[in-house]
Parts: structure tokens; C-alpha cells; sequence
């Protein structure tokens, strides 16, 4: 029989800690098959954050540290500054990065760090129980904003794409999403590219994935990638924001 | 050992630590400290290391922490509410298992407080000022010149114990000039990249992961267990003190850094006056010498312990003495450095008074 689809030999064997229908997986593979097909899985260290993929070192098999909440950018910037030969990757929730870790995140992007960071956004917190994010919708019901999200009480949601591409240390930036076998090989493309501004030394790069949380989102996977569709990319629209020549 | 050269010892903390194969600083800018950032700014580069001014002090130790995970020889400097902000990453530090080199010009608090000498901050450097059970080496040098030599130490034990080294000065010792010798530079290319450090798994059979995380209580109480080992190791083996005139001492002066050096002032006035008083100094305030200062209590009448807080190392020096002598204080807050005369003058009312 001939083998058309297997997984990558740097996703490891073990049981993930992740909720039936979450897309952490999928984000995980997309990294695993493009370490492997660029060459990269032996000169790889991961920041994996504080958040749901706090163990993301047990599902991805490269050298990794785990950072303290929100810090993963600057911990890459130490690993990459003293260590320019390694490959920096830095994995984060929407929590992690746009909220506590916002400061980290732009500075990093401003001073065009030689890192990779791939920003998983799904809405809410996810494993402290599906708090409000800076990413939650407007009108969007999580267990800290109980009657809907409301712009006078809490704001608006962040774009952190087009927040980053307004300077000028970042090579690539862009925001895919994880809803659809379409979307995901856009994804692909996309991360092709933020890897290659690292590879070929051309600044910092960023990917936003909107993703789904059908556990605190009290949906069906099914619904939830739906609800990416119907609800989330309308505000959060797919596309690259920032592409330094050299990308591709 | 090269010429003596006058420095002011801000300059010389980074000269120092860029002799001894400090690869890496990150930092950000507070008073009365930036003498230091601004010389490892025009020095590192020269030389080919990393200088990089982060965007806060949080920033400064999660960077510090990250190249901490390569193995290089990292450093940073800062003054009390800076390091207040970088507790967090100390905690992370401390159970990651990795090293660094972290000075503190102490200055006055708290809150925003001053920018003048204070040693306030000595129990959040020696009893763990992040979370969790932990400690840092914590180094008390009381001169410029001791501080030079000791940094060549600090990035010594560092390695070897993968553990963050705290130089724990104050802003005076920043502020002032001294002449200065430098020991020989460390020959950087012999320093390798450790079998342990997370650079990506090359050619190595197993990945390296660094982490602080474990999840069950079991695993994490064997985390702490392994830590506790290692202290306990730094303490049977590292405990550093100055014991100045106390061979004949019927007093004894205990004091560190800036506080120590005033007093060896007043032990040379009491000696004058045919008082037999002496000085115990830390050098090591984390393994504090406990052992050495019990067994003075046997010879000596009390103790008289100065500070530049309100009485930190007091609890220190207490529970070494173990109620065997009494032991008396006297200190000033808020950025006032005691003098000689003064601190004198109060030693003088306690041994008037028996």
C-alpha cells in the first residue's frame, strides 16, 4: 500500500493535552512539516508560553524552554541574540502575547529580532477556563465577561498584525486561520514565509492563526469552525500584512 | 595582575565582568546605575558580544533568562525597584537550573524612594524575593577592588552551580573612584556551550528541554528536593567572611558591603581607645556564615550589628548567635549612610552602659 499522509517524525507518540477539536494540532503539525521540509528540526528551539500549549515541548520534538507568561518574546531574543545559529521559534496564545506580553511582543518586532513567533489567537483564555482575551469579539460571552463583551466596560479587540506591521523591524507578518483544509494550506504558505525572514536573516516575522476553543466556546468542533467563519475572520481578516522581499 | 587604574566602580563592575567572559547583557536603564549599561554599551560591541537594551526590566531578565538557556555567560545590572520588577524571572531562573550574574546597586525605598546608597533590599536578595523555595549566591563585596575580583567568582559559581549570582552593591560603590586591578581576562574560547543548553539538538542522540513546569506534586516536590541539595551544597562549600581583628575581639562589629568598610573605620577608633572590638563582614550574605559567627559568640561579649536598613542581616546574625550573646543594632534608612563617629558613638553607649 502506498503511504499519502503520515505524521511528521518531529510530532511526537504522546497522548497531546489538548480538548477534542482544538487546533493547537494543527498548528503543530504545520511547524513539524515545515522544520522538516526547510531542514531546520536540528538547529529549532521553541519558546513554548504560559497557556493551553505550556506542555507544547512534549508534542514537538526540537530543543525548547518554557517562558513565564508573556515573555516568550523576550526569552527568544536571549536565546537568539546569543546564539544567532539556532532557530528561534516562539509559540503563544492570544493571552500570552496581546495581553500580558504585548510589551515583549512589539519590542521585539520593533527591533526586527531574528525570530519566528507564532501567535495562536482563539478568542479567550483557554486554560484558565475561557476568561476574556483581548482578542474576544464584541457582544462575545466568556465566564469574565458574562453579559457579552461591551466597549465602554472592556474595550475593543486587538489586532496585533496590523498593530506590528505599522514598524519597521518586521519582515513578515500576516494572519491565516485554522477553520478549513483551504485556510490551512494558506497557513502553511504563510509560515513558509515568516521562516524564511528568519532563515534568510531579514527581520522579525509573525503569524496569527485564529483558531477555535470549542471547550469554552461550548460548541461542537464542527460549530466552531463555523463560527471562525460567520463570526471571527469578518473582524479578523486572513491576510499579509508586512512582506519583506526575500520571503518568498 | 595588570596596572592599577582608577575607575569609578560602575565602570569597573562591567570592565569586570567583561574580563570575565561575560558574553551577553540586557538591561534597562535606572539610577544610580547607568555608568554601568552605558560602558558594557560602547565595550561589548567592540569586542563582539551582545549588548541589547530591552524595553523593561521584565524584558531584561526573560532575555537574560534565555541566553541563561544557551550556556553564555550573561550578566545583568539594576537598582532596587528594577530588581523588584525582575523577581518573576528569578523564581524561573532559580528552578530552571540555569545561571547568571545580577547586580544590585541598592538605593533607597521603598516604592519609588531615592537614588542614594541603601542595603535594603538584603531580604530580597538572601531569602528568595520571587516565589517558591529558592535562593540566589548572593555576594556582598564591601570595595570597588573586591567587587572587580569577585565578579571573575560570581561568573565561576554561576557555572558551576548553574545559579544566579546577585552582586549586591549600593549606589555608593557605583558612585565612587577607586584604583583598581583587574585579574587576567578569561579566555572566552574556552568556554563551550554546555551538553545541557537548548541551541537546537545538532548532532546530540536526546533533545534539551528547560523548563520550570511540573505539573504533578510528586515531580515538583523532587524538583524542589534536587534544588534544596545543591543550597545545601553551596553552603558547605562557599560561605566567604572577612573577620577583621577578631582574633583578640571581646566586641564584634557585624556589617556588609558599604556598611563594613565604614566600620573597619570604627574598629581602628576603638582599638585607639584600647577597646578590643573587631568586625565580622559577610562576603557571602547567601550561604550566610553561620557556623563562624556561633562560634564567635563564644568569645566575644555581644555583637553590635550595622546596617543601612532596619535590621536585616540582624535576623541573620541572630539566629547564628542562637541567643548565646546578645546582639545589639544600629542602622539608617532611606539612603543615610552612618559615619564612622556615629556609629562609634553608639557602640561606645553600649559598652558604657554594662
Amino acid at each position: 500500500m502506498k503511504l499519502i499522509y503520515k505524521k511528521p517524525d518531529t510530532i511526537t507518540k504522546r497522548d497531546t493535552t489538548y480538548c477534542p477539536g482544538c487546533p493547537h494540532g494543527i498548528a503543530h503539525r504545520l511547524i513539524a512539516e515545515l522544520l522538516e521540509e526547510m531542514d531546520l528540526v536540528k538547529k529549532t528551539v521553541i519558546v513554548w508560553p504560559v497557556g493551553c500549549s505550556v506542555f507544547g515541548y512534549y508534542f514537538i520534538a526540537t530543543d525548547a524552554v518554557e517562558a513565564a507568561h508573556g515573555r516568550a518574546c523576550a526569552m527568544a531574543t536571549g536565546i537568539k541574540r546569543t546564539h544567532p545559529e539556532s532557530f528561534v521559534i516562539s509559540y503563544q496564545g492570544d493571552g500570552d502575547l496581546a495581553s500580558i506580553g504585548i510589551a515583549e511582543a512589539v519590542h521585539a518586532a520593533a527591533r526586527g529580532e531574528r525570530i519566528t513567533v507564532v501567535y495562536i489567537n482563539n478568542g479567550n483564555y483557554g486554560m484558565t477556563g475561557g476568561q476574556m482575551a483581548p482578542t474576544t469579539l464584541i457582544g462575545q460571552i466568556t465566564t469574565t465577561t458574562p453579559y457579552g463583551r461591551k466597549p465602554e466596560l472592556n474595550g475593543f479587540p486587538m489586532h496585533v498584525p496590523e498593530m506590528l506591521a505599522a514598524l519597521d523591524g518586521p519582515a513578515y507578518i500576516a494572519r491565516a486561520a485554522l477553520d478549513s483544509p483551504q485556510h490551512i494550506i494558506q497557513a502553511k504558505k504563510f509560515l513558509r514565509k515568516a521562516f524564511n525572514a528568519q532563515k534568510n536573516n531579514l527581520g522579525f516575522s509573525l503569524v496569527e492563526m485564529i483558531s477555535a476553543c470549542p471547550t469554552n466556546w461550548k460548541m461542537t468542533p464542527v460549530e466552531a469552525m463555523e463560527r471562525i467563519r460567520k463570526e471571527v475572520l469578518p473582524v479578523f481578516p486572513i491576510g499579509e500584512f508586512k512582506v519583506a522581499k526575500g520571503v518568498e | 595582575m595588570g596596572e592599577k587604574v582608577l575607575m569609578k566602580g560602575a565602570e569597573a563592575i562591567a570592565e569586570a565582568a567583561i574580563r570575565a567572559g561575560c558574553m551577553a547583557f540586557f538591561g534597562y536603564p535606572i539610577t544610580p546605575q547607568n555608568e554601568t549599561p552605558e560602558y558594557f554599551s560602547r565595550r561589548m560591541p567592540e569586542l563582539g558580544r551582545v549588548f541589547l537594551q530591552a524595553e523593561s526590566e521584565v524584558a531584561a531578565i526573560n532575555m537574560v533568562y534565555g541566553a541563561a538557556c544557551t550556556g553564555t555567560r550573561v550578566i545583568t545590572t539594576s537598582s532596587s525597584p528594577g530588581i523588584s520588577l525582575m523577581q518573576e524571572g528569578f523564581s524561573y531562573i532559580a528552578n530552571s537550573n540555569v545561571g547568571c550574574v545580577v547586580v544590585n546597586a541598592m538605593r533607597g525605598g521603598p516604592g519609588l524612594g531615592d537614588i542614594a546608597p541603601a542595603q535594603a533590599d538584603y531580604f530580597q536578595a538572601t531569602k528568595g524575593g520571587g516565589h517558591g523555595d529558592y535562593h540566589s549566591i548572593v555576594l556582598a563585596p564591601h570595595t570597588i577592588q573586591e567587587t572587580v575580583d569577585l565578579m571573575y567568582d560570581a561568573f565561576d559559581l554561576a557555572d558551576k552551580y548553574r545559579i544566579m549570582v546577585v552582586m549586591l552593591v549600593d549606589g555608593l560603590m557605583g558612585q565612587m573612584m577607586e584604583p583598581v586591578e583587574f585579574k587576567e581576562w578569561v579566555d572566552v574560547k574556552k568556554l563551550k556551550t554546555p551538553e545541557w543548553a537548548t541551541v537546537g539538538q545538532g548532532d546530540r542522540d536526546h533533545r534539551n528541554i528547560i523548563t520550570s513546569l511540573e505539573i504533578l506534586p510528586d515531580g515538583l516536590e523532587k524538583m524542589n528536593l534536587a534544588l534544596q541539595a545543591k543550597y545545601k551544597k553551596i553552603k558547605e562549600n562557599e560561605v566567604r567572611l572577612e573577620e577583621y581583628k577578631m582574633d583578640d575581639a571581646e566586641y564584634a562589629l557585624t556589617a556588609f558591603g558599604t556598611v563594613a568598610r565604614i566600620a573597619k573605620t570604627v574598629v581602628e577608633m576603638a582599638r585607639a581607645d584600647g577597646i578590643k572590638l573587631g568586625l565580622i563582614r559577610p562576603i557571602t550574605v547567601w550561604p550566610f556564615p553561620e557556623k563562624e559567627i556561633n562560634k564567635r559568640a563564644d568569645q566575644v561579649k555581644f555583637f553590635f550589628d550595622v546596617e543601612m536598613n532596619e535590621g536585616q542581616m540582624l535576623e541573620d546574625v541572630k539566629l547564628a548567635v542562637n541567643g548565646k550573646k546578645p546582639v545589639h543594632y544600629y542602622g539608617r534608612l532611606g539612603g543615610v549612610v552612618p559615619t564612622a563617629e556615629e556609629i562609634y558613638g553608639e557602640f561606645k553607649k553600649l559598652v558604657g552602659g554594662k
